[in-house]
């Protein structure tokens, strides 16, 4: 349990800066349909008999980047291509999985299973997964912190900001690959259906206590922390599914923050 | 000297020392030509000034000049590392992104907070600076837009309609802003605008666009031009150097406040 702690501790860290990004970017449902991938990547990287991370980021990758090629299409809207990634997805994991997990397959993994993926199962966190999430994990936080400048000014504007030098086709493919790490760190604490809770709502309960953009992220990490913590508390104490836990953990604080917010309403000062 | 021929100006397309040359430069998007037969250079510290109607192509000849965009045909070369400034026609921030106005100037450069702040007290918006960005009017982030591009201390600033949605006494203020980064800075300037009467004082040259270029020259020369008065029509006539003086000047919310003397 105390590898699901640290574990918990390291994605809430790099999820917190990553969803901020995702908010500011408007790319909360690319963020969905990336993270719901993961379920196939588990498929994958078991029927290939490689590391489930490994499967489960080289997925995300590739459905992020493919995501990106196919939005290049205007005939239709960003969101129905989001859409059918993001369901056709899921469902094709669930497929996948189902085969895998049937009574007569004998895995190599037998502590893997569908609603596992699916919600996450931190207890279950080997010493060698949390290898895995703390390498991943610092990655990520040293990848965002060394491309956040160029990022943010992308995020202000983006033709902007390529006029004005920044390598913006790199950075965008970096902060892909970064997300897909991501999801691969995060799936065991919250599972495939949860990860994308986990970047988003910390960073949206930051918002309405802060005015700048790197002290939002840092809220965010903070409130993130706090999730992972009482998540796993309540784990403990009421025996309820801790990726779950968490989330709702998550989405307390951010009704507190919400509430606290429209009280000091923000306007000219 | 009504106008100049394309090409002949004070500063030749070829010459070497141009930071920014587009030549013969055509673009044809869908069935539709956008630009035919472009040719324009910006000679270090020179100042020109992209005029001409509604959808002439000027927004897209500065997407194809900063390699936005690819021509169909031609060749435009940018000095390698040329440090621009950029002011987009529009930006409209997200309230989701946390940022007040000082945080925005330092976007695209390392400058101080007193920088900033001094950056922010020469467009007259000084005393906005905790404001978030998405609480500015449209002219007060006209005016954070121009500041933060002179904070990358430009060889060129690349403005896209720099005044748009700012009352008249604060376009003057704007222009004269503009000129002094080029004056003291020594920046180039390469300007779209479709407002005729202010940029033609604050512009060394003016190239009247309308998908091919119709006519350039100084401002003096291209107000005769029968081509653009021909696209302008009665705008030509009421064009008139904008000389008188005021008593009083007008802040960014249009409140009225002592001339140079900045805001309480």
């Amino acid at each position: 349990m105390t590898e699901g702690l640290i574990g918990g501790l390291v994605v809430a860290l790099v999820a917190a800066p990553m969803g901020c990004f995702i908010l500011w970017r408007r790319m909360v449902f690319f963020g969905a349909a990336v993270s719901h991938s993961a379920l196939l990547g588990v498929a994958l990287g078991l029927a290939l008999g490689i590391n489930v991370t490994a499967g489960v980021v080289l997925t995300a990758a590739v459905v992020a980047v493919m995501l990106v090629i196919l939005r290049r299409d205007k005939r239709l809207a960003d969101d129905t291509i989001l859409g059918v990634v993001a369901h056709g997805g899921l469902a094709l994991g669930l497929i996948a999985m189902a085969f895998l997990e049937g009574p007569d397959i004998h895995l190599e993994a037998p502590d893997i299973h569908l609603e596992a993926v699916l919600f996450g199962d931190i207890a279950s966190i080997s010493r060698a997964d949390l290898v895995w999430i703390i390498a991943g994990g610092g990655a990520g936080l040293v990848v965002l912190a060394a491309i956040w400048k160029s990022l943010l000014a992308m995020t202000v504007h983006e033709e902007m900001a390529m006029i004005e030098g920044a390598p913006v086709a790199v950075i965008r493919i970096v902060f892909m690959l970064t997300l897909a790490v991501v999801v691969g760190v995060a799936l065991k604490v919250v599972g495939a259906l949860l990860i994308v809770s986990l970047l988003i709502i910390p960073a949206a309960a930051a918002r309405r206590l802060t005015t700048g953009p790197e002290a939002m992220a840092a809220i965010a990490a903070v409130i993130g922390v706090v999730a992972v913590l009482g998540g796993l508390q309540a784990h403990v104490a009421w025996d309820v599914p801790a990726g779950p836990a968490v989330v709702v953990v998550a989405v307390v604080l951010f009704g507190i923050t919400f509430g606290a917010g429209r009280r000091s309403a923000p306007g000219p000062n | 000297m009504p106008n100049l021929p394309r090409g002949t100006l004070a500063m030749q397309p070829g010459t070497p020392q141009s930071i920014l040359r587009a030549e013969n430069v055509s673009l044809i998007l869908g069935a539709q030509s956008i630009l035919s037969g472009v040719d324009l250079a910006v000679a270090p510290g020179e100042s020109v000034t992209l005029v001409g109607p509604n959808g002439a192509g000027k927004t897209m000849l500065l997407r194809v000049l900063m390699g936005l965009v690819a021509p169909t045909s031609g060749v435009v070369t940018r000095r390698s590392g040329l440090r621009v400034g950029y002011s987009p026609q529009t930006l409209a921030p997200d309230p989701i992104l946390p940022m007040d106005l000082r945080r925005f100037v330092g976007i695209g450069s390392d400058a101080s907070q007193s920088h900033r702040s001094q950056a922010l007290d020469e467009v007259g918006i000084g005393d906005l600076s905790h404001r978030p960005i998405h609480e500015l009017s449209g002219g007060e982030m006209r005016r954070a837009m121009l500041a933060r591009a002179l904070l990358r201390d430009p060889e060129i600033l690349v403005l896209d309609e720099p005044v748009q949605g700012v009352d008249l006494a604060g376009q003057v203020e704007l222009y004269e802003r503009i000129s002094r980064a080029k004056t003291d800075q020594g920046s180039a300037v390469l300007m779209v605008s479709h407002d005729l009467n202010l940029v033609m004082v604050a512009t060394d040259r003016v190239i009247c666009l309308n998908h091919h270029v119709c006519c350039e020259g100084a401002p003096d020369s291209v107000r005769g031009n029968a081509e653009f008065r021909a696209l302008f029509g009665d705008d030509v006539e009421g064009l008139a150097v904008y000389t008188h003086h005021h008593d009083h000047a007008h802040g960014a919310d249009g409140e009225v406040v002592p001339l140079k003397t900045g805001r309480p």
